[in-house]
């Protein structure tokens, strides 16, 4: 009955969104998506103008994640730097704003503040790329990078810091950033409360087609290829080096407009973006969502998100604990993240019918137990190197 | 190695008060290489754990800031508490830090070998587990014990500090008998090397992952020990340890104890003539800087180096 035939350009439109490296590709999966947009924009009409701008944060926090789903689920670079472009983005946004005053210097702000973020992704991408850094190492120097520009911030307290009008105050950064607005003198449209949430979760819809159809062209596959295997694809004849910078560029520029959200959201930037904490979060999102999935990325932001804030509500100094532990328990339990792992048992179901699924989930779950158990020392010693998460997508 | 460097703590004083007048009267720059001497040892210090954990296990343990945090409470609060003296306070904080390390490559590490960058991420969910949950247990700080030996005679630096160069060697010297010249360091890197032979030549290969585990753990807990009496001790403390210990791994390259050893000698000075002329921050930023030209310029690091000059003067001879 779903069967309607679509008109050509949509069904072109479909055939570059939908493809093997991402989840959901069904006619269900897309009708699910609608209603899940259609509640998401319902959203501030049902809890009103407050809690809407309250979630913006998350929808601003789902680029970040975004960009961490692409450059490490997608291409394999684990980059902890994703932070310090947002902070980047934010901070510049800040300078340029509040030095140019107005509507007008918000609108420029805007594109200067997301240049600064993918013009140090590039820079910092081009000496590790080019420079033949990989794997751990990429993690280790993104880290490094990012808690250096902490202490650099940290330190900027004293007057002499200060660019144009604005002083970068240290540990208490920079306040009094606007809301976001667009547009010039007399002309401008000034964004807060439901007209934010709602531009934002444009954005993010925006976004994360766009990165559907990134990942599900030539150049995605090229990615995937990296990811699994970076010497066998420059044999292929890829230039693995520059495809590695170009998307670490871009997931820069992705992260730095997340930034720049930030930064108007809650009217103030400091350091804090480039702690050691903050750099954790988005590898948190996204390790729990699914890192091979742009979706399960966001959707992994939403849930931390909510209980981070559950947390500091309820038991401020219990959240950073909590973040550990889902951070240990998803990589040792769920090592591909909750959404794969809905998705393979969705899948598994509808093939296989429910008495064979449970059977099979207790011969796993024993089996597992079994290993884990052995690990320890307790009952056979099979500690072989634990299997992959490589599964066989369909 | 602990032992050791409280004999030298002995003896110091009278003999380098001498030999530094002696050096300060013929124009050496005494304040500026103590300086050096200090942030060798940091740095050598900082790296240790770290680097043998990288360079036999390939697993970087992103916990490593919290398990320096880990020796140095240990330390603070057997001398605050349990009233034991520095030495042996020092010690079990190593030994304390080494039987946690042993547990968690046991229950946790274990598991992802193979899957190095999610290793990574379980040590890191492991740090802030560690740092909070000191913060919930013992509150934002510890007080402090106070460092022992007062200022080198005649200078306004920390005498401990300086001494702690010789804790580095020292460690640095006993890391590299054990591996090299005892019977479990020979099984050790043959484990390393090819697991599945050394299995067949009947290594416990499963012992040797968790003892290396272990002694990295404890070298981290060491280093917090030897760090407790001149360190402000928060239970953030382990993440002043952190940028210093990576830049050394990405600097040094693939052999372990040699790597730390030229990375430390270099990055030390570059990090005391900067730190000394602008300040912490810019030492930071020097350390980074060099870091990503040593690997621009030379991809195995300074080892890589190191090697490629060997080869060479032996082409020659």
């Amino acid at each position: 009955m779903m069967d309607v035939t679509l008109p050509p350009r949509l069904k072109r439109i479909g055939n570059k969104l939908n493809g093997p490296n991402t989840l959901g590709n069904s006619r269900a999966f897309w009708a699910a998506f609608a209603v899940g947009m259609i509640v998401m924009a319902a959203y501030p009409l049902v809890r009103g103008s407050y809690a809407a701008g309250q979630f913006s944060l998350f929808l601003a926090y789902g680029l970040l994640a975004l960009s961490l789903s692409l450059i490490w689920g997608y291409t394999g670079i684990l980059s902890f730097g994703q932070v310090a472009f947002f902070g980047i983005a934010g901070y510049t946004y800040a300078i340029v704003s509040l030095n140019l005053g107005g509507a007008f210097g918000q609108t420029v702000a805007l594109p200067v503040a997301i240049a600064a973020a993918t013009l140090s992704a590039f820079v910092l991408g081009y000496f590790m790329f080019y420079g033949g850094v990989q794997d751990v190492y990429v993690a280790i120097l993104t880290l490094v990078v990012t808690l250096v520009l902490e202490t650099f911030m940290a330190q900027t307290a004293g007057s002499e810091w200060s660019i144009g009008t604005v002083a970068l105050g240290g540990f208490n950064g920079i306040p009094g950033i606007r809301n976001f607005a667009l547009g010039v003198e007399g002309a401008s449209i000034s964004l807060s409360g439901s007209g934010f949430y709602w531009f934002v979760l444009g954005v993010l819809l925006l976004a994360y087609l766009g990165a559907r159809v990134l990942v599900n062209s030539k150049y995605g596959y090229a990615l995937v290829a990296i990811r699994e295997d970076a010497e066998r694809t420059a044999m292929l004849g890829y230039n693995v080096k520059r495809v590695k910078l170009a998307v670490f560029t871009l997931s820069g520029a992705l992260a730095g407009f997340g930034g720049v959200l930030y930064a108007t959201w809650g009217n103030y930037m400091d350091p804090s973006v480039f702690s050691l904490v903050f750099a954790t979060i988005p590898i948190v999102w996204v390790t729990l969502g699914g890192r091979e999935s742009l979706l399960g990325a966001i959707v992994g932001t939403m849930i931390i998100e909510r209980l981070r804030l559950w947390f500091s509500v309820n038991a401020s100094e219990f959240a950073i604990v909590f973040v550990g532990v889902i951070l240990m328990t998803t990589v040792l339990l769920v090592p591909r993240g909750i959404l794969p792992g809905i998705k393979d048992g969705y899948v598994f179901f509808s093939e296989h019918g429910i008495r064979e699924g449970i059977e099979h989930g207790r011969v796993t779950i024993q089996t597992r137990i079994q290993a884990w158990l052995g690990s320890l020392g307790i009952g056979q010693s099979d500690t072989e190197t634990p299997p992959s998460s490589e599964v066989v997508r369909e | 190695m602990t032992s050791g460097f409280g004999a030298t703590g002995l003896l110091t004083p009278l003999f380098i008060g001498d030999v530094l007048g002696g050096l300060d009267s013929i124009g050496v720059p005494v304040t500026q290489l103590l300086q050096m001497a200090d942030s060798i040892a940091f740095i050598i210090l900082a790296a240790i754990g770290l680097t043998i954990i990288f360079g036999m296990m390939g697993v970087i343990n992103l916990a490593h800031g919290e398990f320096i945090m880990m020796g140095a409470y240990i330390t603070t609060l057997s001398v605050n508490v349990a009233g034991l003296p520095l030495p042996v306070a020092m010690i079990l904080g190593a030994l304390g830090t080494a039987i946690f390390g042993a547990i968690v490559e046991r229950t946790i590490v274990r598991r992802l070998y193979g899957r190095l960058l999610d290793s990574m991420i379980v040590t890191f969910g492991l740090g802030l587990i560690l740092t909070q949950g000191t913060r919930i247990i013992f509150g934002n700080s510890l007080q402090s014990i106070g460092t022992p030996f007062g200022n080198v005679p005649g200078y306004t630096y920390s005498a401990y500090r300086v001494l702690l160069l010789f804790a580095a060697i020292a460690v640095l010297g006993g890391a590299y008998l054990v591996f090299t010249r005892t019977e479990f360091g020979i099984q050790a890197r043959a484990t390393i090397q090819d697991a599945e032979t050394a299995r067949s030549m009947g290594v416990d290969t499963d012992r040797m992952y968790t003892v290396t585990f272990a002694i990295g753990s404890g070298l981290a807990g060491l280093t917090g020990a030897l760090y407790a009496p001149s360190a402000t001790i928060v239970p953030g403390m382990g993440q002043s340890f952190l940028v210093e210990s990576f830049v050394t791994v990405v600097t040094g390259g693939s052999t372990v104890l040699l790597g730390t050893t030229l990375a430390g000698g270099v990055l030390g000075t570059i990090d005391a003539v900067f730190s000394n002329l602008y300040g912490n921050f810019i030492g930071q930023i020097a350390l980074l800087l060099t870091a990503i030209i040593v690997i621009r310029l030379l991809p195995d690091g300074l080892t890589g180096l190191a090697h490629t000059i060997r080869d060479k003067l032996g082409e020659r001879q």
